[in-house]
């Protein structure tokens, strides 16, 4: 693997072994004292981050620390991006100063393929950490990882993804992996929060959520992203809460195994209710940890294997 | 093939060096010499840990663990240690799976562990284990148990236990087939 730019397009075979990856660096890992691989001694990993991130960027961080890279992070605040340059000049920047991966995660869909683009000829891997409304690959991985520990394997098993699926790269990256992984998705959201073109997604779609919610072995819950919206999208949060957050009542109709995820950050009390969130069925913290070992089995992917320079 | 002269040399060119019958004996052999050498019968017998190296160290390991426990009737604890993270040549060829690491209930902190591999030759597969150990805890010593020693090291490495030492060329092929993935015992030289 060079890039990982997508999930479309992930073979069953590639994404499996990148999932089976993880759970052995988790075992690995398991109960030592020492938490660091020597495998990416003196690689170099360089985080850009031109949107606001915790989870994910401290997540690769801890990636690339724990097998020992050498990790710099870059923002746009604070950075030469502020001064005014670009996506392309700021890559080749940081391609030339000798990294060996660049994280990227850009509020325009597409950035990381234009940027995996303009590194083609080089040595230097690139993946996507989100790009606005596009993708965001290592979470629908991190996700697949939660629900393979909870449910043991994702053949024939049925998600609904609940929420701004119109906004949401998380969306679009877990039901390209999720179907590629021989699971049945169905997205739950009201008209207004669904893209265009949806009917040629290989997904099911609902505007109800309680009429679906007996039927799944795992809800993922899509936080509404405010600051990607325009226009009025439904009437008040406190409606969209009630027609379609997950709180108490809607947990009870779930089957008892069904597992509740949620990509964070959260807003409790208007997607989830704050009693689900820390209720047992909830993976959310689960996820986190997962992230990082999925992270880790991502960096192992690309740069632990002789040079691809396609 | 189990009727075969030991030592014949077969059509394609594969020579059998030990039958399925010769891995038992050998196996059994080398538990006598684990428990023999770490005084394991010993009333102040230190805590013996099998650590087998995947994939075919793993079963040698549980095959040993065994026999020990007939032998002496001390039950010694085993586990898996994959080094493919600490290798030197991951990138010298294309992505390796990883494979399972298991530690032994009670760790490896202050036990006497015997690394088991089924053969031992350039000796940096045992440099790479020897590494993992070392993230993994601090055992009280660190011994080797290898199946067959084919020679060639490149490494300043030598086995405690050797099941069969096996003058090999370079170029030439030595599998150690085990029952638990091959469907049978055997050692042939290709």
């Amino acid at each position: 693997m060079k890039h990982l730019l997508s999930t479309d397009g992930l073979g069953r075979d590639q994404a499996t072994a990148v999932l089976d990856t993880a759970d052995r660096l988790k075992q690995a890992l398991l109960g030592r004292e020492v938490r660091k691989l020597p495998t990416l001694r003196g690689r170099t990993v360089i985080t850009m981050f031109y949107e606001n991130s915790t989870r994910t960027r401290v997540s690769f961080e801890i990636a690339g620390k724990w097998m020992s890279a050498d990790v710099i992070n870059v923002s746009s605040s604070g950075s030469s991006v502020s001064k005014g340059e670009s996506l392309r000049d700021t890559a080749l920047t940081l391609q030339a100063a000798g990294a060996d991966c660049v994280i990227v995660r850009h509020p325009a869909s597409g950035a990381a393929h234009r940027l995996a683009g303009w590194l083609k000829h080089t040595g230097t891997s690139v993946v996507n950490a989100g790009d606005g409304m596009h993708e965001h690959p290592t979470q629908a991985l991190l996700d697949a990882a939660t629900l393979r520990d909870r449910l043991g394997s994702l053949d024939g098993r049925r998600v609904a993804i609940v929420g701004d699926v119109l906004h949401s790269r998380v969306a679009r990256s877990n039901v390209h992996l999720l179907t590629t992984l021989g699971a049945e998705v169905t997205l739950v959201a009201p008209p207004t929060l669904l893209p265009t073109g949806v009917e040629k997604w290989p997904v099911a779609v609902s505007h109800e959520i309680d009429s679906e919610l007996a039927s799944q072995d795992a809800v993922m819950l899509l936080r509404v992203q405010a600051e990607r919206m325009t226009g009025g999208f439904f009437p008040s949060s406190r409606e969209y809460s009630i027609a379609y957050g997950l709180n108490e009542r809607r947990l009870k109709l779930l089957p008892e195994h069904a597992v509740v995820l949620h990509p964070g950050p959260m807003l409790r009390g208007m997607e989830i209710a704050s009693v689900v969130a820390d209720s047992p069925q909830a993976a959310i913290t689960e996820q986190v940890r997962n992230g990082v070992h999925v992270r880790m089995a991502v960096l192992y992917h690309l740069l632990a294997h002789e040079e691809e320079t396609a | 093939m189990a009727s075969r002269q030991r030592g014949a040399t077969d059509p394609a060119g594969d020579r059998e060096i030990l039958s399925a019958g010769d891995v038992a004996r050998t196996v059994a052999r080398m538990a006598h010499q684990i428990i023999e050498k770490t005084a394991l019968d010993a009333p102040s017998a230190p805590d013996v840990v099998l650590m087998g190296i995947p994939s075919r160290g793993a079963p040698l390991a549980r095959r040993l663990a065994a026999k020990i426990a007939e032998f002496s009737g001390r039950t010694v604890h085993e586990g898996t240690l994959d080094i493919t993270l600490y290798r030197d040549d991951l990138r010298r060829g294309p992505t390796r799976p990883l494979e399972t690491t298991k530690l032994p209930e009670g760790g490896i902190d202050d036990k006497l562990v015997v690394l088991v591999d089924d053969v031992l030759f350039s000796g940096r597969t045992i440099r790479a284990a020897l590494d993992a150990l070392r993230d993994h805890g601090r055992p009280r010593a660190v011994q080797l148990a290898v199946l067959v020693d084919r020679g060639h090291r490149e490494l300043p490495i030598r086995a405690d236990y050797v099941g069969k030492n096996l003058p090999t060329a370079k170029t030439e092929d030595v599998v150690v087939m085990l029952d638990e993935f091959d469907g049978r015992d055997g050692v042939v030289l290709k």
